[in-house]
């Protein structure tokens, strides 16, 4: 019987790559639509209020594998033919967005309301406001949960397997069909997702611990 | 030419879709509640247990909070069969789901227990209180009112994250809708339906949780609560 190799391992560490390139390009994609998600979810508009909370809810209230599914045949009525990672990076961006809108919403509201009107009494208009007065405090509160979020989506980018695209968690089950090894090949998989997480997680619970100083008792 | 929806052979599968929803809504129920039940024996033994035992939680913690939930369903269902224990898909599913809810939970209600302040355990112990007294009366039960919101969101998401137990070919919903798939070949129209189904059964659920610590934490108020998203698997 075949054991786990040195060839076995560095296919493991490549794809690895994959699922960090995979977890840098849905977040920046869910990123910017999260950011413009959690601002029109703020507007004093109304309807536009409430789409972004449909919008959120909704995303938030189903599973990612099948808003993975459905962008993947929408994707492909719509007529578009995108390459696999790209196509898999748009599915989880949708995830993204929802998860970091909300987030950052809460990021937002969190700073105090005096902000917004002693830089209203300056005579910044809304953009200026939230470019250099709220924004850059919201950004500082958004950092742990931003983080601690980044953790899972490193995870969840494992269910892209299921379309075929080869990342780790997919690199694992092709090792394990050749060499049917499950414990020890699944095991590598999973002490290389601790790897890339655990550390993730220590930062925000550190980032948290170094922003809330003066908040505990 | 364009797409037009086709959802009649979709919907002609209704007692399969069905069975598939029963299913989800019993793995779930089945997880939420051996997991929630395992998290207060976890927290319990970090918060009583001698200090070896309180490393052992943490570390079960840590390993299954920082590995994806596909990961630990392939270790039960691929790999405890090398070392000799053989579970059936759907066994294996609700060990992984109930595995991983537990972890999380523990850590949730970690974050209530260190939210009770330590006058209120003094106070226990001046009314001559014992330690497991203390612990579940004036720890854990005022511990969990805090975070049960916390506490719901994780029971959504573990509703949601149970769609992965199909990749072992648990024939829950998102595993009958690949099957309407294979045989209607209306994908588009299977997943609408599958997650429709989930959009309800998750708005059902949230309802139901918010009913229940309703009627079991009367006395908290919204704003005492402590405010912790949940996570996803």
């Amino acid at each position: 019987m075949n054991s786990i190799g040195s060839d076995e391992l560095s296919f493991l560490l490549e794809s690895t790559g994959w699922t960090l390139l995979l977890t840098a390009i849905s977040f920046l994609a869910g990123g910017l639509i999260g950011g413009v998600i959690a601002i029109l979810r703020l507007s004093r508009n109304r309807a536009v209020a409430t789409v972004a909370i449909l919008y959120i809810q909704v995303l938030q209230s189903v599973p990612v594998l099948m808003v993975l599914f459905l962008s993947y045949y929408g994707l492909a009525l719509a007529g578009l033919e995108l390459p696999p990672l790209l196509a898999a990076s748009v599915s989880l961006g949708l995830y993204v967005s929802a998860y970091l809108a909300e987030i950052w919403r809460g990021s937002i509201e969190a700073v105090p309301y005096q902000q917004w009107e002693a830089s209203a009494s300056l005579a910044l208009s809304p953009a200026q406001q939230y470019a250099y007065v709220v924004l850059p405090q919201a950004i500082r509160i958004s950092l742990p949960p931003t983080v601690g979020f980044l953790v899972q989506l490193v995870k969840n980018t494992s269910i892209v397997s299921v379309v075929g695209f080869v990342e780790l968690a997919r690199a694992g089950q092709l090792l394990n069909n050749a060499l049917f090894q499950p414990f020890r090949i699944f095991g590598a998989v999973a002490v290389i997702y601790f790897l890339i997480c655990f550390p993730l997680s220590r930062l925000s619970r550190y980032l948290e611990k170094v922003f809330h100083a003066g908040r505990r008792h | 030419m364009p797409f037009q929806f086709q959802f009649a052979p979709v919907l002609a599968q209704w007692g399969m879709i069905f069975d598939g929803a029963i299913l989800t809504v019993k793995l779930s129920a089945a997880a939420i509640v051996l997991g929630f039940a395992a998290a207060i024996l976890l927290s319990a033994a970090r918060s009583m247990g001698p200090r070896w035992l309180r490393l052992v939680v943490d570390v079960y913690v840590e390993l299954l909070r920082n590995t994806p939930f596909l990961i630990q369903l392939f270790m039960v269902f691929f790999g405890l069969p090398e070392l000799g224990v053989r579970l059936t898909a759907v066994q294996a599913a609700m060990l992984a789901m109930t595995l991983n809810l537990s972890a999380y939970s523990t850590e949730i209600v970690r974050a209530g227990i260190e939210s009770i302040h330590h006058s209120q355990l003094e106070a226990g112990y001046s009314l001559a209180l014992t330690s497991r007294q203390v612990f579940q009366h004036v720890v854990l039960v005022p511990a969990v009112a805090k975070v049960w919101p916390a506490l719901s969101s994780q029971f959504v998401l573990m509703l949601l994250a149970s769609s992965i137990v199909s990749f072992i070919s648990v024939q829950e919903l998102s595993g009958t809708a690949a099957v309407i798939e294979s045989r209607s070949f209306r994908s588009f129209e299977s997943y609408i339906v599958a997650t429709a189904i989930y959009l309800a059964l998750a708005l059902l659920l949230k309802l139901v949780l918010f009913g229940i610590g309703r009627a079991a934490f009367p006395r908290v108020s919204g704003l005492a609560r402590v405010q912790t998203k949940g996570e996803s698997a």
